[in-house]
């Protein structure tokens, strides 16, 4: 278990209309202010006291919603307040994600331009892509894209010129020094340089999404054999993807 | 069980309701309707849970055709609702029988509405939710807006929905603001990145909505708003409903139902939500104009929204519960009872339905 950083800052609580409150941790991309946001998160969603719509945590805030006629703005704050989020411990913190990718081929066609502009080879593109756990910072943009932080930076390529129409769900890119998966088949600019089996967003199940803000996630080079028999075994409904929980880590 | 037939299915005619909560933190956005307080109203007039699904129209209303029996009312801005041609309008409870055909005559003031029917719209709830979001392709009627040859499932309705037809809304009881009012914007979020003159260029001048407006947002175009220093890009957080989001162009955009879950633009603050639902009921070139307002005045519309719905709760139970003379001269059998609950004595007529 991880212990977080002491979050030195007092957060800024903003008005946000009379049923959110944003709770501002920081103004730039900062791995402490999304350990406070995941771990005040994690608080506000496990109190009983307040009752909340939902919460939204993002790189260095959570917007927590409430429904003004129910709960008191000064009841949602005063609970934020109360949150050990700035010296505490967080269970979510540290859970790690494996995603298997098949890289190359059919499945990351633009892998040879990342491997070109880092002057390597495209086997070496999969070890740096996979050799270390990325952050989530947040879900946004599309339902299940997770914002991915923490990529080695030598293989950080410009976007494609030409933005593709139609990208497979599942594919995973890379678009400067950020590396994400494309949840579900859309358009989009990003080098794609392998794809995923797993299914990133699932409308109909009880957690739409497998990755969630504040996971490790660690991409783990497949063969297409292995991606094969992934995909059937998602498509059936038996693949349990490899999660670990902080405490086992 | 009833149905509605498409026909016609109209400009854009989508199940919505109050909103996907509980998936922004996935990344879904809440969808929902548009016109929220109206959604909320027409529903109560008609002893639907507060949430249920309704259709929303936008503007040309569609032609639907009932198979089975219902109620429904017409909850927002006058679109010439009508059965067999015949003009209901907003606001008031029509019975419908089997075979009758709901249509609209065409906008006469406002942009859209919710066509409720008592039971609600019944279609598969996705992540909690019956609201259509088309970009995604996800809940509501497979996703996407009606289509001709569409057949729609109404769900059960309340005990009594037979007494409801002719109940219509007590004006002073629809919370809509006159359409000439200035939009109340509670400042806040990044309000501090925009110069003193671009905040009173906001307040001070009007705007007007663009074409290229829709469910996820309306575009403004008039005085800049002009940015501070560090420009009009944030570290994307948390887009609320109603959120005034200004780009480094300097022309607001309003964030609305189906707008994305976060985003990456300058925040000046929040609509109210009854200004929101006037801004929902007025048409690209409409002018409008904002005041500054605070998060307590939000707070006061959304208790008056609440009033309003439990005071329609109310009068519909009285409504339905009233001496129907007509039903009794038809023959309905009639038993008058006196019960004492808790100490107090009341007067029950009990009517078979026929």
């Amino acid at each position: 278990m991880t212990a977080l950083a002491i979050y030195i800052d007092e957060p800024k609580f903003l008005a946000a209309g009379e049923s959110c409150v944003v709770v501002e941790f920081a103004d730039e991309i900062s791995r402490e202010a999304n350990d406070a946001v995941t771990a005040l998160a994690k608080h506000m969603r496990l109190q009983k006291r307040v009752p909340l719509m939902e919460c939204l945590p993002t790189y260095r805030s959570l917007a927590i919603y409430f429904d003004p006629t129910k709960t008191a703005r000064e009841a949602v704050i005063q609970e934020a307040r109360s949150a050990p989020a700035f010296s505490a411990d967080c269970g979510t913190y540290g859970t790690e994600i494996e995603i298997p990718v098949c890289y190359g081929g059919e499945y990351g066609p633009d892998i040879a331009n990342v491997a070109e502009h880092a002057g390597i080879a495209e086997e070496e593109v999969v070890l740096r892509h996979s050799a270390k756990p990325c952050h989530c910072y947040m879900i946004g943009f599309l339902p299940g894209f997770a914002y991915l932080g923490g990529m080695d930076e030598s293989i950080a390529t410009p976007r494609l010129a030409n933005p593709r129409t139609v990208i497979k769900g599942g594919s995973v890119g890379i678009a400067g020094k950020q590396t994400g998966i494309y949840p579900i088949d859309s358009p989009g600019g990003w080098q794609l340089i392998g794809r995923t089996p797993l299914r990133l967003f699932t409308p109909e199940a009880a957690r739409p999404t497998l990755i969630e803000a504040g996971y490790e996630v660690r991409f783990v080079s497949v063969s297409e054999d292995e991606y094969k028999k992934i995909e059937a075994e998602v498509a059936a409904g038996v693949y349990r993807p490899v999660i670990k929980e902080a405490d086992t880590l | 069980m009833t149905e509605l037939k498409v026909g016609r299915a109209g400009m854009l005619t989508s199940v919505q309701d109050l909103g996907r909560w509980g998936f922004q933190s996935s990344g879904v956005p809440v969808a929902g309707a548009m016109d929220l307080p109206a959604l909320r109203l027409g529903n109560a007039m008609l002893g639907n849970p507060e949430g249920a699904a309704a259709l929303e129209v936008t503007l040309l209303g569609p032609e639907l055709e009932v198979c089975g029996a219902g109620a429904a009312v017409f909850a927002g801005a006058d679109l010439g609702f009508s059965v067999n041609g015949r003009a209901v309008g907003s606001w008031r409870v029509v019975e419908l029988k089997n075979g009758d055909v709901i249509s609209f005559s065409g906008p006469k003031n406002g942009c859209r509405g919710n066509l409720c029917f008592a039971g609600g719209v019944d279609v598969p709830p996705v992540m909690n939710s019956r609201s259509t979001y088309m970009r995604a392709k996800i809940g509501g009627f497979e996703g996407r807006a009606l289509k001709n040859g569409d057949v729609v499932k109404i769900g059960g309705p309340s005990p009594l929905w037979k007494k409801l037809d002719g109940f219509a809304l007590p004006p002073e009881l629809n919370p809509a603001l006159p359409p000439d009012a200035p939009l109340s914007l509670m400042t806040g979020l990044q309000e501090d990145m925009f110069t003193e003159e671009g905040k009173a260029a906001l307040f001070s001048s009007e705007y007007t909505i663009t074409t290229d407006s829709d469910r996820m947002g309306c575009r403004l175009d008039g005085q800049k708003i002009e940015h501070g220093g560090k420009g009009g890009d944030i570290v994307s957080d948390a887009v609320p409903l109603g959120a005034v989001q200004v780009p480094s162009h300097g022309m607001p955009i309003v964030m609305l139902a189906d707008r994305q879950t976060t985003g990456g633009y300058t925040k000046i603050g929040v609509l109210t939500p009854l200004s929101i639902e006037a801004l929902v009921q007025k048409m690209p070139g409409a002018a409008v104009r904002f005041r500054e307002a605070s998060i307590d005045e939000g707070t006061a519309e959304q208790m008056k929204i609440a009033a309003a719905v439990r005071r329609v709760n109310e009068l519909r139970c009285s409504y339905v519960s009233r001496p129907r003379a007509a039903l009794t001269q038809a023959g309905a059998t009639v038993s008058r009872l006196r019960l004492t609950v808790c100490g107090k004595q009341y007067d029950v007529t009990c009517e078979e339905m026929p």
